[in-house]
């Protein structure tokens, strides 16, 4: 027999997925406010104290766009990481997946979502450092920016994905913990790589977030990121979408109901 | 008619437990079938291959002639989620907006919820409702694409009389309008408030297919039990009224019969010295067990 009825778009359903992903997340603001506040109240007590940084505008600069790194790697991590994780656990997840829409809209949904609070994760940020230091930004690198938050998010949601997807929550939460922090600080997200010993600083230009953060710098200040800055991240992406798919297909059909 | 749902030789396991074992089944336009059977039979991972949420091992599920696993083959399906799944945080009224915007045609949140006297608690949040008033929404979940396959696993388990015949009425109505219906559940009366059809399934096999009143004579069977301490002799399974008699390891038989009455008016009439004698309903899961048993008999 033949069906005329034809599905929704693919935009409209992942529209429509990121719109209700958006309205549970606001709904339990313990969750938004905490991504917003760390990375602010970081610059707030160890940056701006510092007079030497704060008055400076290329360190300023530099200083809050690698807060603003780790302030988008966070939100990846935590709502694609843990979100999905508590999301498989729960049984509206198989009912959604017995809608007439795909994985695709459902995930599209999902990365809108988590691009938009990485931007509103990065708002309070930069009003700091507009207020408080003498960071500034051409209207060109102000583009730039927004154009880096997309290019910085991808690889961290692909780790939250496949995070995610392989473990519980509960484990999923750890995980994501013992990930962000190590990365975070070895890639120079909370203090500068200027400041590391030599043989860090060799570790951390083959870690994804040193890298990121070296674009991310370059991109508001024009300081050169280093050589291969971007073959690391484009490398770290490609492991982390190749483990985001395999972590997805071993999750179908091993649950029980 | 036209099929809307074709299973052929399903099998599919999970590590060593297998759920169903080659199971063929189909199941016309309109129609409103039943799924009979214990806890563990098979039923629910049953509609979870029909709602594409499992894969079969081996054999083909076809549901409106496609793949379950494409979408576009379930965008006349609709489905129940379990009613502790709901998303706490949204409302009742936003979880109705998110499903109906999978469908091209669905329903308006106003007519879905009045279907369901739902009507004022549109602003609610979900964490907020009652078990019954969470039924009553995971139904309604289920309707307001306007699906023409409504697949509902045990739909009104632990719900009270009253909730529960407001939904059956819900349920037939929406079925009156020319939707098929294919339901699971373990309550015998829920089947037959409902269902015009109604498959057996247990150990993951079908056992029976067919009409609701053939069916209930089938697992309306009542046991008579009592023991023969001095010889037998007579061939209990034959005594008029029986249709299986078995010995348990102490010594007691047990005759089940379709009509017990006659069973034991025969033992009298007979002389069987009967002992201990007892008469009591087969439960369903005894019917189920010896419609397996049957079953094994006839392989």
């Amino acid at each position: 027999m033949s069906i005329v009825l034809a599905p929704r778009p693919f935009w409209s359903l992942a529209v429509l997925h990121a719109r209700f992903q958006f309205l549970e997340t606001v709904r339990i603001p313990i969750a938004v406010i905490g991504n917003l506040l760390f990375p602010s109240l970081a610059l707030l007590f160890f940056v701006i104290p510092q007079r030497s940084v704060a008055d400076d505008p290329g360190i300023a600069t530099a200083a809050i766009a690698q807060l603003g790194v780790f302030a988008v790697m966070s939100t990846c991590l935590f709502s694609f990481g843990v979100g999905v994780s508590e999301d498989r656990a729960m049984p509206f997840d198989p009912f959604l997946r017995t809608l007439p829409a795909g994985a695709g809209p459902r995930l599209v949904g999902r990365v809108l979502n988590g691009v938009l609070w990485s931007y509103l994760a990065l708002v309070p940020l930069v009003l700091l450092g507009a207020f408080l230091t003498a960071a500034t930004l051409t209207p060109a690198q102000a583009l730039a920016a927004i154009a880096m938050v997309p290019a910085v998010a991808v690889p961290f949601l692909l780790l939250g994905l496949a995070i995610g997807y392989r473990l519980s929550s509960k484990a999923a939460i750890a995980v994501v913990q013992a990930t962000l922090f190590p990365l975070a600080f070895a890639g120079g997200l909370f203090l500068p790589p200027e400041a590391f010993p030599g043989w860090l600083d060799t570790l951390s230009k083959f870690l994804p977030s040193r890298a990121a953060r070296d674009l991310a710098v370059q991109a508001v200040t024009g300081y050169e990121a280093y050589a291969g800055a971007l073959v690391v991240i484009l490398a770290w992406t490609a492991v982390f979408a190749a483990l985001a798919v395999t972590a997805y297909r071993r999750d179908e059909g091993r649950r029980f109901h | 008619m036209t099929t809307v749902v074709e299973l052929e030789h399903v099998t599919r396991t999970f590590g060593a437990v297998t759920a169903l074992d080659d199971v063929s089944l189909s199941v016309g336009e309109g129609q409103l079938v039943g799924l009979l059977g214990p806890n563990g039979a098979g039923k629910t991972t049953l509609l979870s291959l029909v709602s594409g949420l499992r894969r079969a091992d081996s054999g083909t599920v076809r549901l409106f002639g496609g793949d379950p696993r494409d979408a576009s083959s379930r965008i006349a399906l609709g489905t129940t989620p379990q009613e502790t799944g709901l998303p706490p945080t949204l409302t009742v009224g936003e979880v109705v907006d998110l499903v109906a915007g999978h469908y091209p045609a669905p329903m308006t949140r106003a007519e879905v919820l009045a279907r369901f006297g739902l009507e004022d608690l549109s602003g609610r949040q979900t964490g907020g409702l009652s078990g019954g008033q969470k039924r009553r929404l995971a139904v309604a979940l289920a309707l307001v694409g306007r699906p023409r396959l409504v697949l509902l696993d045990e739909p009104t388990t632990g719900l009270d009389v009253e909730a529960r015949h407001t939904l059956w009425e819900a349920l037939r109505d929406y079925h009156a309008d020319g939707a098929t219906v294919l339901l699971t559940s373990h309550y015998l009366e829920e089947i037959e408030a409902l269902a015009e059809r109604v498959v057996v399934i247990g150990e993951g096999r079908v056992l029976a297919d067919d009409t609701l009143s053939s069916v209930l004579g089938l697992v309306g069977l009542r046991r008579v039990i009592f023991a023969v301490p001095n010889g037998d002799g007579v061939d209990l399974a034959r005594l008029p009224g029986a249709a299986s008699a078995q010995q348990a390891s102490d010594g007691r038989w047990t005759v089940l019969a379709s009509d017990a009455d006659r069973v034991v008016r025969a033992l009298v009439e007979q002389a069987v010295p009967f002992e201990g004698l007892e008469v009591r309903g087969a439960s369903l899961e005894e019917a189920f067990l010896t419609l397996t048993q049957k079953e094994e008999v006839v392989r």
